[in-house]
């Protein structure tokens, strides 16, 4: 099935994005494109920037949190990345602390964790 | 009140109040002038109307206006609210010494005695309510300017932020302060908030809850979270208390929370923020 949620592949990094209107039914099918393309595609890293949402609910933060485990049974690592202030507020109250999910502020910095680098500068490193 | 509000009792002290208003004023002490007489005036013009006396101190607007006045500037004055409560039942003594004056027949004074205690009682009330209101808004005027005050979120360093806390932490402050950060952290891509608690005195579990709390949305957004500032006396309460800050990075001062900082941020392989 067809998500029409984008994920694009840089090297051995797969890159998503989940949109705002998210609903039970294409969370599910975009983990299993997901997980096909990190096991048939030999993918090291995963990052998936939630930036344009704007509420994630119980359901989608299980639905990363399967991801993050499924993605590191098959050897991957999984960032999220970009969430929103608000969105980070109301998880917290919620008490869902997204376990085991690695974070990163925007996408830049979650492909920096798993490796990459900006070509003319590398202001991070020491 | 049987009888109470009938309209001849009624006439009679909207009389006594139009022709002993100078004479009322004056025994009536303790009041300014210019008080006393608006405040007379008024009762005597919702005497000659038809709003119940139960209900002339709440809802006729003269009256009203006149008590809030009075009672404001008494508070701003530093008066205490009983006094200023004390001073409106005074005015019964006044007004009913005045019906003494004014009619023989000993029915009427009573029923116009009646009637002066209603109406003065809940204008007495009235003020006290307007001054505990008054004190009301000023607490809340400055508890939210204390909140927007206490707040700070610095820039330490590129991608570095302090939060230096000051006071208890309850969950009203922790919201603004975690709003307050996770704003920042958007805004100067930070990737280590450092949280001093030099200047929080106690830490109990709520505290220590609400640092939790923090620190899992700071992790959250995809930032490190590194607590500092805590001295040996709270070292020790948290120990007590059995709070687990295991999964907290902790440091002293601040100065070892910016090295710790400046640290995360040199390891190129830094194992980033895992949640949990």
């Amino acid at each position: 099935m067809n998500t029409g949620l984008p994920i694009l592949r840089l090297g051995d990094v797969l890159l998503g994005g989940l949109l705002s209107d998210l609903d039970d039914k294409t969370a599910l099918a975009f983990t299993d494109e997901l997980t096909t393309r990190i096991a048939n595609e030999g993918i090291r890293g995963v990052v998936i920037d939630i930036s344009r949402l704007e509420i994630v609910d119980s359901f989608v933060a299980r639905v990363l949190m399967q991801l993050a485990a499924t993605g590191r049974l098959l050897g991957t690592r999984m960032i999220v990345a970009g969430m929103r202030p608000a969105v980070a507020l109301t998880l917290t109250e919620l008490g869902l602390q997204l376990t085991g999910v690695q974070t990163a502020l925007n996408a830049e910095q979650a492909m920096e964790l798993l490796g990459w680098r900006r070509p003319e500068e590398a202001p991070h490193a020491s | 009140m049987l009888g109470t509000d009938d309209g001849q009792v009624r006439a009679v002290l909207a009389r006594i109040l139009e022709e002993d208003r100078a004479t009322l004023a004056r025994e009536w002490a303790g009041q300014g002038d210019g008080d006393g007489r608006e405040l007379l005036e008024a009762l005597r013009n919702a005497l000659g109307g038809t709003l119940a006396v139960s209900r002339i101190a709440e809802q006729d607007p003269a009256v009203r206006d006149a008590l809030t006045s009075l009672s404001e500037r008494r508070a701003r004055a530093g008066a205490e609210p009983s006094a200023t409560a004390m001073a409106i039942l005074a005015l019964k003594r006044t007004m009913l010494s005045a019906i003494e004056r004014h009619t023989e027949d000993s029915a009427l004074r009573y029923r116009a005695a009646l009637l002066v205690n209603e109406l003065l009682d809940s204008a007495g009330v009235l003020t006290f309510e307007v001054y505990s209101a008054g004190r009301e808004r000023i607490i809340r005027e400055q508890h939210s300017q204390v909140l927007e005050l206490s707040t700070p979120v610095v820039r330490l360093w590129r991608h570095v932020l302090a939060v230096p806390l000051i006071g208890t932490l309850d969950s009203a402050r922790t919201q603004v302060v975690m709003n307050n950060l996770l704003e920042a952290i958007q805004a100067n891509e930070a990737r280590v908030a450092i949280i001093d608690i030099t200047g929080v005195p106690t830490v109990d579990t709520a505290v220590a809850q609400h640092l939790l709390q923090t620190v899992s949305a700071v992790r959250l957004m995809g930032a490190e979270c590194v607590v500092s500032g805590i001295r040996p006396s709270i070292a020790q309460t948290i120990t007590q208390l059995g709070i687990d800050l295991s999964h907290i990075v902790t440091r002293g001062s601040l100065a070892d929370a910016l090295a710790t900082a400046m640290q995360l941020l040199g390891d190129g392989a830094r194992p980033g923020a895992v949640t949990g």
